[in-house]
């Protein structure tokens, strides 16, 4: 066979493999489509986070508006500080909003549910950085089984 | 009794020894200096297609049925406790991650590992390597090194259409077959793979395992025994040995990527 031909044959491998690539990364992985976005960072204090995670989903509503970007303990109060990068597209949260740990069905991942709050002229909107109060903690099966056994004892 | 034992053993270490220096040898001949991609352009796309587009066939035919047989099998157990949602993790996250760089190196081993191993035996016993010394050619340069940068470009690639196409292969099954919502099948794998973490990692196994199974073809080859049967049991040894290197690098790799 002629170079040329090798050459047309080699050139529709190669082609072929960056077809592949693409779906895994698009397709597959949806890479690109989240990272270009630009995002803005809140801080939230809990008392118990559970298995709350890095890259776990920050949600509105069901519609994801960000991810868990760092989880770290405070040294000084001894509770976990968790660290929301929220894309910018939704930038006009006020500080009255809570933040809960819930989880996905019985058995599904851990993620953040956000409840924006009521706005009035003294709530301010919540920027790059800004702490958010009110939160609730993880729910832990063990302390609600404690709870449970405790009151049926008092009864 | 026991002196011959322990002779027998020592000349097996050298033997071991000696083949790993003639391998790093063979390489480093192979590999010195820049390679000539311009003037050997020729013997480059030769073996590109050999290797490459020639394996197509199998891998695609192999990743299809992979992927469906997984789509298939997984179906059954994740429907028990009503995960169906889950089967596009499951297929994505095995292929990427283990069954498509492992199952192409192995599948690449006995396709294209074999085959040069034969051919540059059957030069060396036909002394067409000792012919070209003759004349000046360095042969390994223009036998060897064509046939490395072939097998560690062609072999990822081929991974990744691997993956790709057993991913398609399990959604004919997962969605088009037994019923799985091909919403849910997309997003659940969107949700739960990572492109550094799961696809890249897949390519830098990949591109491993290409180099461990090229290097061994290539070196059985050019090591052979200049015989019928030297060059018959070159061909097995580099199917043996190539995928025992690729199941324990594999372990290795594994470990070091996902093992934290």
């Amino acid at each position: 066979m002629t170079t040329r031909k090798l050459e047309i044959l080699v050139g529709a491998f190669v082609a072929l493999s960056i077809a592949a690539l693409m779906l895994l990364a698009l397709k597959v992985a949806n890479a690109g489509v989240a990272g270009s976005d630009q995002s803005y960072q809140l801080l939230a204090t809990f008392d118990n986070i559970g298995g709350l995670k890095v890259r776990s989903p920050v949600k509105v509503g069901g519609v994801v508006v960000g991810r868990v970007a760092n989880i770290h303990l405070d040294p000084e109060q001894f509770q976990p500080v968790v660290t929301l990068e929220i894309n910018s597209s939704y930038n006009n949260f006020p500080e009255t909003s809570s933040l809960a740990i819930l989880t996905s069905g019985l058995l599904g991942e851990q993620y953040i549910g956000l409840q924006p709050g009521f706005v009035d002229e003294s709530v301010e909107i919540l920027g790059n950085g800004d702490r958010i109060e009110d939160t609730k903690s993880a729910i832990v099966l063990e302390e609600l089984i404690g709870q449970f056994l405790f009151n049926r004892g008092n009864q | 009794m026991i002196l011959d034992k322990l002779q027998q053993l020592g000349a097996a270490t050298l033997e071991t020894i000696q083949g790993f220096g003639r391998a790093t040898l063979m390489l480093a001949g192979a590999l010195w200096g820049r390679p000539r991609f311009v003037k050997a352009w020729p013997l480059y796309i030769k073996q590109f297609y050999v290797v490459g587009v020639l394996s197509l066939l199998i891998i695609v035919v192999s990743g299809l049925f992979i992927g469906m047989v997984l789509a298939l099998q997984g179906y059954t157990v994740l429907s028990k406790f009503g995960a169906e949602q889950m089967l596009g993790p499951l297929v994505a996250l095995s292929l990427l991650r283990e069954l498509g760089p492992v199952v192409t190196a192995l599948l690449f081993a006995g396709r294209a590992g074999s085959a040069l191993t034969a051919e540059i035996g059957l030069m060396k016993a036909t002394e067409q390597l000792s012919g070209m010394e003759m004349m000046a050619v360095d042969p390994l340069r223009r036998i060897i090194a064509p046939r490395l940068w072939a097998g560690v470009v062609c072999m990822p690639l081929l991974a990744l259409i691997f993956t790709a196409v057993g991913i398609l292969g399990g959604h004919l099954v997962g969605v088009d077959w037994l019923g799985v919502d091909a919403g849910g099948y997309w997003s659940a794998m969107q949700a739960n793979v990572d492109f550094e973490q799961d696809v890249l990692n897949g390519i830098i196994k990949s591109t491993v395992f290409a180099f461990v199974v090229t290097v061994i073809a290539l070196h059985k080859g050019f090591d052979a025994v200049p015989t019928s049967e030297g060059i018959s049991r070159a061909t097995t040894q580099t199917v043996v040995t190539a995928s025992l290197a690729v199941l324990g690098f594999d372990f290795v790799l594994t470990a070091v990527m996902f093992g934290g």
